[in-house]
C-alpha cells in the first residue's frame, strides 16, 4: 500500500517536472492521429475541419463575452442599456449558424458514402466477440484462431500482482496471435458476437463497429501499401468483467510476406483415418491447463476456484465437475441454464473440448481419473 | 434569540413543527408535508446527500485510474462504480434537484399559494428515498451491485446477478416520481397562475420547467417499459431482445436513447431556465430576446424526440438513417446557438457584478458552450465512429451535465440562498468553492478530450502506459473538485445558521420575478392573496 503511495507521488512528480520542461512525448497526446488508411485520413480531415469552425466560433461568442465582462461592469460605472430585443438580430444569428451547418454537413455525408461502400473487397474475415477475446476466422482461406490477451500482460493485469506495468511498452494491447492482412487489399470484416455487445476498433485503421449476437456487419479497411506494420485497438463497447483486457492488434504486411504468413499458418492437409484420435492422460492434462488457461480462466479462476464478484462458484470440488460425465460435456458443449454468463462452447474442436473437460476433472484435487478423449465430445455434439 | 421567540410563537399558531417541539412532531412534520417549500428542501438536501454518494463512486473510478495496473478494485467492482456513479447522478443528484427547485420557485414566482396537488407533491417525493434504498442495496448483494452500465445494454446486462430486479423496480420507481412531480408542475403552471400572469410573462425558469414537464411525462414511460422487457428477458422467458429467440439486442438501444436524448434535455432545460434567471439580475439589464429564447427552448425538446439514434451511429444502421440522425442531430445547434448568443447579448452593454451565483453562471456559458462544441463533433457520424464509446464523450457530456447542469444548480443555489434562508450566505467562502470547482472541474475533464482522441475507449479500470500522463492529472482534478464540495456543504450549514447576516427580500439589485417581492425568508404559505401582475 505504502509503496503505490509512494510510486504515486513520484510519478506526480513526473507528471509536474514533465510539464514544466513542456516535454512533447507521445504520452501527452492531445489529438486524433491520421492513421493509416484512405478513410482514417479522411475522417481526420473532417475532425480538423469541425473543429476549427467550434474554435472560430468560440473566438466570436468567448470573444464577445470577455470583452464584455471587462468593459460592461458596474464598478466602472456603467449604466445598464435597455435594449432586449431585434427581430433582424435574432433571425441573423438562426441563419447564419445554419448555413455554416449545411457547409459543415455536406464534406461529412461524402466521407460517410466512402464508409459505407462495401464492394469489391478482396479479403473477408470473420470477426467474432466473445468475452473476453476474439476470433478470426479468415473465410475462404480454412485459417481460423482466438486472439487473447498476452500471458504476461494478464498476469501483471491481477490485483496486486505486484508487477510494474510500465515496463511493457504495449501494456493490454499485446495479444498472443495477431489479426494479419496484405496492405494495399480492401478487408473487408464480417462482426458479429458469441454472448454480448463488443465493439472492434483499431483507431489508426478509422471508425469502429459494434459486433452483435445474432447480426452480421460489415466493415472495411485498407491499409495504405507503404504503410506495413503493427497497429493497436481494443474492445470499445462495454462487455463485462474484463472489456479492459480484449485487445486487437492487426500486423500489416507486404503482400509477399503476408503470402508466406498464410501458407505457413494453414493447416497441414491430415491423412484421412478411419481410427478415432486417442490421446494419453497427460497429453490431454498438458493440453486442457493450456486451453482451460485462455478460454475458461477468465472466470472459473487459474486454480478452479471461480470469482466472487461474478458469483462464480468454484469448479475446484464441483458437482458437475466431479459428477456425470454427460452434464458436465452438456454445459460445456450448450451452456448453463443457471447462469448466462457460461455460454455454450461448442465452436472450439473436439480435440480441445476433451482436453479442457479431462483437465477439469482430474485437476485441483477434483481427481476422477476419467479421461475424456475427443470421440466422446463428438457423440455428446449430437445430444 | 428573539428569531427562535418568533418562530415559536408562528408555530402556536399551526406553522410548521421544529426539532424544539421534539423529534416526533418534527419528523411528523417532514414525513406528512404538502407545503411546497418543505418539499423543495426535502428534494434539495436528498439530492445533495446523492450528489456526494455519486461522487464517492467517482472518488474510486478516478483512484483507480490514477496510473496504470489494477491497484485498488475488481474490474466486475470498478464496472459497478461507473454504472452506479451515473444512475445516482442522473435519477437521484440532478433531477430531484431541478424538482426541488421548480418546489421552492415555481409557486413564488407564478404566484400562486402553493402546488397544484399538494398530496401527490408529498408522495412523489418520498417514493425517491425508498427507490435508493433499493438501488444502492444492491452493492452489498451477491454479485454485486449492477455493472453493465446505466445504458443497460442486454445482452450483458441480463449476466447481472441477485440486484438485477432491484435496479428495475428502482428504476420504476424513480419513473413514477418523475412522472408526478411533472403533472403536478404542468398542472400548478397552467392552472394557478396569478391574475394578468399571461404564458409569455412567465420567469424563463417557469417555462423551461414547464417543457421539461411534458418531457419527463413523455419518456420516463418509454424507460418503465424498456427495463420491464428487460425484467421478463431475464426471468419470464421471453427474448425481446434476445436474437436466439427472434428478438433483437438493437431494440433495446432505440427504446432506451428514445427515451435517453430527451433526457439529457430533461436534466439541461431547468438550468438554461436558472441562467436565463441570473444572467439579466447581475447585468441588471432585462433578458435579450425573450421570447425567442421561448421558441428555441421549444424546438430543442422537440428535436430531442428525433435525434436519439446518434448514440448509437456504430450499431450499423442504414446509411439513410445514420444521415437522418446525423443532419438532425446538427440542426440542435441551431437553437442551442440562439440561446448563447442571447446570453452574450443580455450581458453586452449591461453594468455587471460578480457576485457568486453570476460567476456560476458565466461558467455555466463558457463551458456549457464547451460541451456544445465537442457535441457537435460528436454528431458528424463518420468522426463519431472515431470518438464513439471514447474518453471524449466522456469529457463531452461531463461538460454538459457537471459544468452544465451542475453549474446551474450551485448558481440556483446561491441566487436563491437568502430567498429560502432570509440570510446571505458568505460572499468570500462562495467565490472560492467557485473558483476551486471551476479549476479543478477542468483539470479534471478538459484531458479527458486528449485520452479520447489518442485512442482510450471509456468504462476500462486499467489502460496502456500512453494514457497515464492525461489520466493523472484527471485524477488529481477529480480529487480536486470532490474536496472543495464539503466547502459548499459548509456554506450551506453556516447559511442556515444565520449566515452574514439578514438578505432583506431583495438581496439583488437586479431581481424582478415575483419572488423578489416576498420577504425572506418567504411566509410558511405565501401568495395567499394573488398578487396582480402588471
Amino acid at each position: 500500500m505504502s509503496t503505490v503511495i509512494l510510486k504515486g507521488i513520484a510519478r506526480i512528480a513526473i507528471v509536474f517536472a514533465a510539464l514544466a520542461a513542456g516535454a512533447a512525448r507521445a504520452d501527452w497526446a492531445l489529438n486524433m492521429t491520421e492513421g493509416v488508411t484512405e478513410v482514417s485520413a479522411s475522417v481526420y480531415k473532417l475532425h480538423m475541419q469541425i473543429f476549427i469552425v467550434c474554435c472560430v466560433i468560440a473566438l466570436v461568442v468567448f470573444g464577445a463575452m470577455i470583452w464584455s465582462i471587462v468593459r460592461h461592469r458596474k464598478s466602472l460605472g456603467v449604466k445598464p442599456a435597455t435594449f432586449h430585443d431585434s427581430l433582424e438580430v435574432e433571425i441573423a444569428w438562426t441563419v447564419i449558424p445554419f448555413l455554416i451547418l449545411v457547409a459543415m454537413a455536406i464534406p461529412s455525408a461524402q466521407v460517410l458514402i466512402g464508409m459505407e461502400d462495401f464492394r469489391n473487397s478482396q479479403l473477408s474475415i470473420k470477426v467474432t466477440g466473445y468475452q473476453w477475446k476474439w476470433h478470426y476466422d479468415y473465410l475462404d482461406e480454412g485459417v481460423a484462431f482466438f486472439s487473447t490477451l498476452d500471458r504476461e500482460h494478464n498476469a501483471a493485469r491481477r490485483l496486486g500482482s505486484g508487477v510494474d506495468v510500465t515496463q511493457f511498452p504495449d501494456y493490454l494491447l499485446e495479444v498472443d496471435e495477431p489479426l494479419v492482412v496484405p496492405v494495399g487489399k480492401k478487408i473487408r470484416l464480417l462482426l458479429t458476437a458469441q454472448d454480448v455487445l463488443h465493439a472492434w476498433w483499431v483507431p489508426a485503421l478509422g471508425g469502429k463497429k459494434d459486433a452483435i449476437p445474432g447480426y452480421v456487419q460489415e466493415m472495411w479497411f485498407k491499409v495504405d501499401a507503404d504503410k506495413a506494420g503493427v497497429y493497436r485497438g481494443q474492445c470499445a463497447e462495454l462487455c463485462g468483467r474484463d472489456h479492459g483486457f480484449m485487445p486487437i492488434v492487426v500486423r500489416a504486411l507486404p503482400q509477399d510476406e503476408y503470402d508466406a504468413w498464410l501458407a505457413a499458418r494453414k493447416p497441414a492437409v491430415v491423412a484421412v483415418s478411419s481410427e478415432p484420435q486417442l490421446f494419453s492422460k497427460d497429453e490431454l492434462l498438458a493440453a486442457g491447463e493450456k486451453h482451460y488457461g485462455a478460454f475458461c480462466s477468465a472466470c472459473h479462476g487459474g486454480s478452479g476456484e471461480g470469482s466472487a464478484a461474478m458469483s462464480v462458484k468454484p469448479l475446484k470440488g464441483s458437482a458437475i465437475a466431479k459428477g456425470p460425465l454427460a452434464a458436465h460435456l452438456d454445459v460445456v458443449l450448450n451452456g448453463s441454464k443457471a447462469n448466462p454468463m457460461m455460454t455454450a462452447w461448442k465452436q472450439l474442436s473436439d480435440a480441445e473440448l476433451a482436453a479442457i473437460v479431462t483437465y477439469e476433472r482430474n485437476a485441483w484435487g477434483n481427481a476422477t481419473g476419467d479421461l475424456v478423449q475427443p470421440a466422446d465430445v463428438a457423440a455428446a455434439r449430437g445430444k | 434569540m428573539s428569531t427562535h421567540a418568533a418562530t415559536h410563537d408562528h408555530h402556536d399558531h399551526h406553522g410548521p413543527a421544529t426539532l424544539a417541539d421534539g423529534f416526533g412532531p418534527w419528523a411528523m412534520r417532514w414525513l406528512t408535508t404538502t407545503n411546497h417549500k418543505d418539499i423543495g428542501t426535502l428534494y434539495l438536501v436528498f439530492s445533495l446527500i446523492m450528489f456526494f454518494i455519486g461522487g464517492s463512486f467517482a472518488m474510486v473510478i478516478r483512484a483507480e485510474l490514477f496510473q496504470p495496473g489494477l491497484q485498488f478494485v475488481d474490474p466486475m467492482f470498478f464496472n459497478s462504480m461507473t454504472t452506479m456513479h451515473a444512475l445516482v447522478m442522473v435519477f437521484g443528484a440532478v433531477m430531484p434537484a431541478f424538482v426541488g427547485l421548480a418546489n421552492w420557485m415555481i409557486p413564488m414566482q407564478v404566484g400562486a399559494p402553493d402546488m397544484a396537488l399538494p398530496r401527490m407533491n408529498n408522495w412523489s417525493f418520498w417514493i425517491l428515498p425508498f427507490a435508493f434504498t433499493l438501488l444502492l442495496s444492491t452493492l452489498f448483494m451477491d454479485g454485486g451491485a449492477p455493472a453493465g452500465g446505466w445504458t443497460l445494454y442486454p445482452p450483458l446486462v441480463l449476466q447481472t446477478g441477485a440486484a438485477f430486479p432491484f435496479a428495475v423496480f428502482a428504476i420504476h420507481l424513480m419513473g413514477l416520481s418523475s412522472i408526478m412531480g411533472a403533472i403536478n408542475v404542468i398542472a400548478t403552471i397552467l392552472n394557478m397562475r396569478a391574475p394578468g400572469m399571461t404564458l409569455l410573462k412567465m420567469p424563463l425558469f417557469v417555462w423551461t420547467w414547464l417543457i421539461t414537464a411534458y418531457l419527463l411525462i413523455a419518456v420516463m414511460p418509454v424507460l418503465a417499459g424498456a427495463v420491464t422487457m428487460l425484467l421478463t428477458d431475464k426471468y419470464f422467458h421471453t427474448t425481446f431482445f434476445t436474437a436466439a429467440g427472434g428478438g433483437d439486442p438493437v431494440l433495446f438501444q432505440h427504446i432506451f436513447w428514445f427515451f435517453g436524448h430527451p433526457e439529457v434535455y430533461i436534466m439541461i432545460l431547468p438550468a438554461f431556465g436558472v441562467v436565463s434567471e441570473i444572467i439579466p439580475t447581475f447585468a441588471r439589464k432585462p433578458l435579450f430576446g425573450y421570447d425567442s429564447m421561448v421558441y428555441a427552448v421549444a424546438s430543442i425538446a422537440f428535436l430531442s424526440f428525433i435525434v436519439w439514434a446518434h448514440h448509437m451511429f456504430t450499431v450499423g444502421m442504414p446509411f439513410a438513417g445514420e444521415v437522418f440522425f446525423m443532419f438532425a442531430t446538427m440542426l440542435i445547434a441551431v437553437p442551442t446557438g440562439v440561446k448563447v448568443f442571447n446570453w452574450v447579448a443580455t450581458m453586452w452593454r449591461g453594468a455587471m457584478t460578480f457576485e457568486t451565483p453570476m460567476l456560476f453562471a458565466l461558467a455555466f456559458v463558457f463551458l456549457f458552450t464547451i460541451g456544445g462544441f465537442s457535441g457537435l463533433m460528436l454528431a458528424i457520424a463518420p468522426a463519431d465512429f472515431q470518438y464513439h464509446d471514447t474518453y471524449f464523450v466522456v469529457a463531452h457530456f461531463h461538460y454538459v451535465l457537471v459544468t452544465g447542469s451542475i453549474f446551474a444548480l450551485m448558481a440556483a443555489a446561491y441566487y436563491w440562498l437568502p430567498k429560502w434562508t432570509g440570510n446571505m450566505y458568505h460572499e468570500t467562502l462562495g467565490q472560492w468553492h467557485f473558483w476551486l470547482s471551476t479549476i479543478f472541474v477542468n483539470l479534471l475533464f478538459f484531458p479527458q478530450h486528449f485520452l479520447g482522441l489518442a485512442g482510450m475507449p471509456r468504462r476500462i479500470p486499467d489502460y496502456n502506459v500512453q494514457f497515464a500522463d492525461w489520466n493523472m492529472v484527471s485524477s488529481l482534478g477529480g480529487f480536486g473538485f470532490g474536496l472543495s464540495q464539503l466547502l459548499f456543504v459548509y456554506i450551506l450549514v453556516h447559511t442556515v445558521r444565520g449566515g452574514t447576516g439578514k438578505a432583506g427580500p431583495k438581496p439583488w439589485e437586479g431581481g424582478t420575478a415575483l419572488e423578489w417581492e416576498l420577504p425572506s425568508p418567504p411566509p410558511y404559505h405565501s401568495w395567499t392573496e394573488p398578487p396582480h401582475v402588471k
